[in-house]
């Protein structure tokens, strides 16, 4: 994306990236939350995420993401590893085997009766490594010259 | 219900996270690699004490019931199987630490370690056939890693093809999957073992049985699809090639072994037949491929596949002897390959040429090198008080017992001719006057050749110890000749 030499002016693109992207990462953020009852889950929520980040990629270059987001991918698709494993090891201290998950009716403040479960926690780690990995190819591969 | 069988699957997992983490950091990861491996080592002997005494050791995954739920499934065969995975992996990181540069250091190799030994242990310990397919793809995916990675010329070409053979197997194995589940219904395998008893093998079963063995042949390297393996194997460098030959193909023969003594034993006259002629021709191949080549990895290379062979001559025979003897080379093989590829690498390194004919006289400079290759040799080839001799011995006994006496010839001679090609390398490399041309490099030989000295100790240990370690064989040949064990231990009705 170099601007120098390529006179185009993408300020209609731009503005409507702006605008949509927070749509879009809205959405998948339900996608994942409604992945217990309805259709969705952390998978298809984590690619929805990347693709809003791809999103900014398009509107704008490499550089100026990293600098809005300046995470290291590789390390937040580790971080869900780690969360992953770690939500089955927690179940060793309950003297369950592993893995096992459990759930919980509670009433939170604002949304009333809600049943909090633990495979949410296994199903944020797959959100992290989904992140992580589509955001680590693309990257990868977009620097490369 | 016992957590300890799931552990020699989390630290190697828990080991390769977290080594992400400090991917630049070199000490790091080699101070928490060497770590995690010793502690693989003592809970895998944990483990296989404790099925030792207590029977085969069951975990729900989850508090789910078996057979909806996946089950890992220690018993004495797959516990044993990882107490040497994980001694091979704690070798093959010792051998790395020395002969690994930053070049390939800095790039997640220690990690994809970690996980190819979490892949080989979960195909190992699981009790769940899609669960199986899962792990395999576990350790493929780091294999591939491992075999690309320094970006080599030979390991570009290499991991395409491998890539490709292994993405077809796979696809062959889900397919197969499929097929099973939909005559079945179900993919826990003590649960299929019933229900094929149940119905009895018929024909669409023997179909799918066949399929398992074609999906699990290219995995590890049977006749005719070993066809992949002597390229994809020369490419990466030592420590890697060591990991490999000495699981990936084992974990190929621990599925075809799993599959045809717990699920499809009904119609041994058709599927064992094949079984047996297949490693026959596999032997023979292997032994031909071992004598024809003079580039000293290559013969190291068809040296597995023969083993391969004569591994599953056992399983097929299907005697309490032969049965027995599989397992006992199965476990030999797979120390002695790896400290062959060390050997091998090691004399790599000095000489700079994997050709037989560019060097000899290296038993004057180097002579314990030389004194370690020649038991390792003689070992391999099955010269008795060595690791090789009870496995193939107890394998031709089954082999008489069964009726298939060309088989077990043929068993008989190929350890002359395993022995001709080692003996070619150790001849022709170490005997002799050192030639003029040729120069040796200086290497810290003595780092190099401690995780060698390890494994060729333990080799000597275990073929003068077999006394003490026959009774976790037999236990284990009891539970693979016995699928009922295995099923009530498993369902527990």
């Amino acid at each position: 994306m170099n601007k120098k030499n390529i006179k185009v002016n993408d300020l209609i693109f731009q503005t409507v990236t702006k605008i949509v992207v927070f749509i879009i990462i809205l959405y998948s953020l339900h996608l994942f939350f409604s992945g217990h009852y309805t259709p969705g889950g952390g998978f298809v929520g984590g690619l929805m995420t990347s693709s809003a980040l791809v999103l900014l990629l398009l509107a704008y270059d490499v550089k100026t993401v990293k600098n809005i987001l300046p995470f290291n991918y590789i390390n937040i698709a580790a971080s869900g590893l780690l969360i992953a494993v770690l939500t089955g090891l927690g179940s060793l201290f309950f003297k369950v085997p592993f893995l096992t998950h459990s759930f919980k009716y509670v009433d939170l403040p604002l949304l009333g009766e809600t049943s909090l479960a633990t495979a949410v926690l296994f199903d944020l780690a797959v959100y992290l490594v989904v992140i992580g990995v589509t955001m680590t190819i693309i990257q990868t591969i977009g620097e490369t010259e | 219900m016992n957590n300890l069988i799931i552990l020699p699957l989390v630290i190697p997992l828990l080991a390769g996270i977290i080594l992400i983490f400090f991917h630049k950091k070199i000490k790091a990861q080699k101070i928490i690699s060497f770590i995690a491996s010793v502690l693989f080592i003592i809970i895998a002997s944990a483990v296989v004490q404790n099925v030792h005494l207590n029977g085969i050791q069951t975990l729900e995954i989850g508090s789910w019931r078996a057979p909806y739920g996946i089950i890992f499934v220690a018993d004495m065969y797959s516990s044993l199987l990882v107490l040497t995975t994980s001694i091979i992996g704690l070798t093959s990181l010792l051998f790395a630490f020395s002969t690994t540069t930053a070049k390939r250091g800095n790039f997640y190799f220690y990690p994809s370690i970690q996980f190819l030994l979490a892949g080989v242990t979960g195909a190992f310990l699981t009790g769940d056939i899609f669960n199986l397919f899962v792990f395999f793809e576990v350790m493929l995916m780091s294999s591939y890693v491992l075999i690309v990675l320094g970006s080599e010329k030979a390991q570009l070409r290499e991991s395409i093809k491998y890539i490709l053979v292994n993405i077809i197997s796979s696809a062959l194995f889900v397919i197969t999957v499929a097929y099973l589940y939909a005559v079945t219904g179900t993919l826990n395998m003590a649960d299929l073992s019933e229900k094929i008893a149940a119905t009895g093998q018929t024909g669409l079963l023997t179909v799918i049985a066949i399929l398992f063995l074609i999906v699990f042949g290219l995995k590890g390297a049977i006749f005719p699809l070993f066809f992949w393996l002597p390229g994809s194997y020369e490419a990466p460098p030592a420590a890697i090639k060591a990991l490999f030959g000495a699981l990936l193909t084992k974990v190929g023969v621990y599925s075809i072994t799993r599959v045809y003594t717990l699920l499809f034993y009904h119609d041994t006259g058709f599927t064992h037949e094949i079984l047996a002629w297949l490693s026959a021709l596999t032997i023979i191949f292997g032994a031909i491929g071992a004598i024809a080549y003079s580039n000293i990895t290559k013969i190291i290379i068809y040296n597995i596949i023969t083993a391969v062979g004569v591994i599953l001559f056992g399983v097929a025979a299907f005697t309490e002897a032969s049965v027995e003897g599989s397992i006992y080379y199965l476990i030999h093989d797979m120390i002695i390959k790896a400290a062959l590829f060390f050997l091998v690498g090691t004399v790599i390194a000095i000489t700079g040429t994997s050709h037989l004919r560019k060097f000899s006289g290296l038993i004057k400079p180097y002579p314990l090198l030389g004194w370690l290759f020649f038991v390792a040799a003689i070992s391999l080839a099955g010269i008795p008080p060595l690791s090789g001799f009870i496995g193939k011995l107890k394998i031709v006994q089954g082999g008489f017992e069964a009726g298939q006496f060309t088989i077990a010839v043929i068993v008989l001679l190929s350890s002359l001719l395993v022995l001709y090609s080692v003996m070619k390398i150790f001849i022709n490399g170490f005997w002799g006057e050192q030639r003029k041309e040729q120069e040796l490099r200086k290497i810290p030989i003595n780092r190099l050749l401690f995780p060698t000295v390890i494994l060729i100790v333990l080799s000597i240990v275990y073929g003068l110890g077999v006394e003490s370690i026959s009774p976790y064989v037999s236990q284990a040949a009891e539970g693979l000749l016995n699928p009922s064990i295995y099923i009530e231990a498993v369902l527990k009705e």
